[in-house]
């Protein structure tokens, strides 16, 4: 995926041969094509283009080629009308949904939601890059990215609501379970696809996380086994800045994350992550060319997490207003409306329709999670083996008697006397 | 991580199972097979061949397991047997390994993955409690995750330092887990091939100075035996053996410290006492019937284990004895554990593990005078 102009190797001359013990794996598909094409040796085609992939700035106006930081290889084509106003509409929905939840949580009717607001671009570039016999493995911030792929938002809120720790069927709509022990859910990207592989199918997955879990050992772990096992997995990380409180700074001094795909043997390349146009023609090149078999690849997403980590955290106590607001004029709606405006593919009544759609995703959210859910207590003991033990029917049993008490006023009540 | 321990000569002639088996099958069925003496590496070795052979979505990986047949030789001639896509060498990553198995058992298949020693397997223990254990239940059973993890495990091997750790208690306080250890060669067999056919993850748990010790069984007939039986899966899981029958005490065992149980109960015959010996084979799902039915008849129990006794799977079974058998006791159970320090060197281990004389002093201590 990528090439350095600034690299020594002059680009009118023929690379040297690779080593042997490189091999068709170090070299295979894309990357081997790439090789010939532009004379670039292997480890120039794993290296990120030198300034992340835009294609339409922050005003909305779309770049000339030349300017999109496109050097030889890095030069990708502008995604059909089509895609780009299905992203526009997942972005007002995402939007919505980001908002229409934090309101929730204030109004006390939801426990926590790490809302993804300002990444929307990342979010839904995600799902629409993925076809449907693929695999998602998302984070806990990235609800949006779920829903985009079609899961019932109410299904993806169960989490945050706090009746189960999970909502929505993974196997059903091939959707890992949203993550929260950082980076671990990108080996079960990777065995996913690893299983997939050993059958024969084609199918591309997903791992998705953040800056902050870059440093985590499973993200290593998880690109090493990809690479030696030269699987379809597509590493995307949402680069937004904080890790809660700490900044890209103190977790890495690589020149960038995308970076760390060269010490892999995969490819690397960074994008504008508020920029959907490029989010989408990033990864869909990167979801064919896995699927071409060309191996894993590691797309890093520049973008900014716009509210604190959740409900319970000050993000003025690590932040400062100025860098909020230079962010916020890159944010990846206004950028894609201006956009799609001055191209004529969207109008007034389109957007009226756009944002019909968002609201009722909105009203959905809050009737399904105003809505005061029975939650069973015998579901505590349901699900723990596939058949409960003897000792799960005992404590299952210690239970239903309490609650029987209960219900006849004979118990004694646990909370201390006043 | 590569292993510092040698392995017995034994190991370095351990034949491929997978290899004898294949050619038994071709020709030479009509010979009566008879027991023999086989040691616990072969029939683990021979119930990984079988399953692999009954269910194409069985795979085998982890470190060394591939070419070299493992550290202990325990997937010997697998990858030759059924190749480089059934049997493979991973990375030396053990989170890497057991997370890359989850995602296997999310699309498909049942990974039996190997961590080469019980303390090697720590890097791995998130992805264990939090995933392993956890996806069945977080998914309402959506998503089943058939996978079983082996870990060799205890000591009495002269092992250096991290090869020696009586780890099961971590995994079977985890909720979520089942915990299996066998701990004779015909067990090792079928319950193996019952944790490779479980639907829910398995931890299971090998005695390594076990490995090498030889009992007679025919493993054709053990194959076909498993094959064939109604109760396939579940004959071995929350089922505890009556190892020895006796009436004056009850020994309670598990893993490597059956035998040693066995042994004590010998000497305790010739002086005119006679003891049971339980073997508990599955930690998790444990069997209360057979135990508690077994301290009722006798009175009086000893837990013996070779994990360190706080906060451990033998005070566990201690405090449930005494929950459902308290009127039935003529003394307090007993228990004789490894002692509270890390693993000792080799030097020092013997004064450590369980032995005989230390069992029966216990079994001495339970009041009989009364």
């Amino acid at each position: 995926m990528t090439i350095s102009a600034d690299h020594t190797a002059p680009k009118t001359t023929q690379a040297e041969p690779v080593p042997e013990q490189s091999g068709d794996t170090y070299l295979a598909g894309a990357a081997a094509e790439a090789v010939r094409k532009f004379g670039i040796t292997a480890e120039d085609y794993m290296l990120p283009a030198r300034h992340q992939i835009q294609m339409v700035d922050q005003d909305g106006n779309l770049k000339h080629h030349s300017e999109q930081g496109a050097e030889p290889g890095h030069e990708y084509p502008l995604p059909g009308d089509d895609e780009l106003l299905a992203a526009y509409e997942q972005l007002v929905v995402g939007r919505r949904v980001n908002d229409q939840n934090s309101a929730l949580v204030r109004q006390g009717r939801m426990a926590v939601y790490p809302s993804s607001h300002g990444q929307e671009a990342c979010q839904v570039a995600s799902a629409l890059c993925l076809a449907e016999g693929d695999w998602m493995f998302p984070t806990y911030r990235d609800a949006v990215a779920v829903m985009a792929r079609g899961v019932d938002p109410i299904e993806v809120m169960t989490i945050f609501r706090g009746d189960w720790h999970g909502g929505y069927d993974p196997l059903k709509h091939k959707v890992g379970i949203q993550c929260t022990p950082l980076t671990t859910q990108l080996l079960h990207a990777v065995g996913v696809a690893h299983a997939a592989k050993l059958r024969g199918e084609d199918t591309v997955v997903l791992a998705m996380c953040g800056d902050g879990a870059t440093s985590e050992g499973d993200f290593h772990e998880a690109l090493n086994f990809a690479a030696v096992f030269h699987l379809p997995v597509i590493f995307f990380v949402q680069n937004n800045q904080y890790a809660i409180s700490v900044p890209l700074a103190h977790q890495s001094v690589a020149p960038s994350l995308a970076h760390k795909a060269v010490g892999y043997g995969m490819a690397g390349e960074r994008v504008d992550g508020n920029d959907v146009v490029a989010l989408l023609a990033v990864l869909d090149r990167a979801v064919k060319l896995a699927r071409e078999g060309s191996g894993p690849l590691l797309v890093e997403a520049h973008t900014y997490r716009m509210q604190a980590h959740t409900n319970a955290d000050d993000a003025t106590r690590y932040r400062q207003d100025s860098e909020v607001a230079q962010w916020l004029a890159r944010d990846p709606l206004s950028r894609m409306r201006t956009y799609l405006f001055g191209r004529g593919l969207l109008d007034d009544d389109g957007e009226a329709r756009i944002a019909e759609k968002a609201e009722a995703v909105a009203t959905q959210l809050r009737n399904g999670l105003g809505e005061d859910v029975p939650v069973d207590p015998q579901d505590l003991f349901k699900y723990v083996f596939s058949t409960p033990t003897p000792q799960l029917k005992e404590q299952s049993a210690l239970l239903a008697d309490e609650l029987a008490r209960d219900a006849a006023g004979t118990s004694t009540p646990t909370e201390a006397p006043e | 991580m590569s292993p510092t321990i040698t392995t017995s000569s034994e190991a370095n002639g351990n034949i491929s199972s997978a290899t004898a088996r294949a050619a038994a099958s071709a020709g030479a069925t009509a010979e009566a097979a008879r027991p023999q003496p086989v040691t616990m590496a072969k029939a683990l070795n021979a119930a990984m061949a079988d399953a692999m052979r009954a269910d194409e979505s069985v795979l085998v990986f982890g470190e060394d397991v591939g070419m070299l047949g493992g550290v202990f030789r325990i997937t010997d001639g697998l990858m030759k047997s059924f190749g480089e896509q059934r049997c493979f060498d991973t990375p030396l990553a053990e989170s890497g390994i057991v997370g890359m198995a989850v995602g296997m058992a999310i699309n498909g298949m049942r990974p039996v993955i190997e961590m080469q020693f019980d303390a090697f397997a720590y890097p791995a223990f998130e992805q264990i409690v939090s995933h392993v254990a956890k996806m069945h239940n977080r998914t309402k059973g959506r998503v089943k995750l058939p996978l079983v993890i082996r870990v060799p495990y205890a000591g009495g091997i002269g092992g250096v330092e991290h090869h020696c750790d009586s780890s099961e208690s971590y995994y079977a306080h985890t909720a979520g887990l089942k915990v299996y250890t066998p701990a004779t060669v015909a067990d090792a067999y079928t319950m193996l091939r019952e944790a490779i056919d479980s639907d829910d993850p398995v931890m299971f748990m090998e005695p390594k100075k076990l490995y090498w010790a030889k009992d007679l069984v025919d493993l054709e007939r053990l194959h076909e035996d498993y094959e064939a039986k109604a109760d396939r899966g579940t004959s071995t899981e929350g089922r505890a053996a009556v190892a020895r029958s006796g009436t004056d005490a009850t020994l309670i065992a598990y893993g490597p410290s059956v035998p040693t149980a066995l042994a004590a109960a010998a000497a305790a015959a010739e002086e005119g006492r006679s003891l049971e010996v339980i073997d508990i084979r599955t930690i998790v799902p444990f069997d209360d019937e057979t135990v508690s039915a077994s301290v009722r008849k006798t009175g009086r129990a000893v837990v013996i284990a070779e994990a360190h006794g706080f906060a451990s799977v033998s005070s566990e079974i201690v405090a449930r004895v005494q929950e459902r058998c308290f009127h039935y006791l003529a003394a307090p159970i007993r228990r004789v554990t490894g002692f509270d320090v890390p693993y000792p060197a080799p030097k020092l281990e013997h004064y450590y593990l369980p032995g005989v004389d230390r069992i029966l002093d216990a079994v001495d201590d339970l009041q009989w005078e009364d």
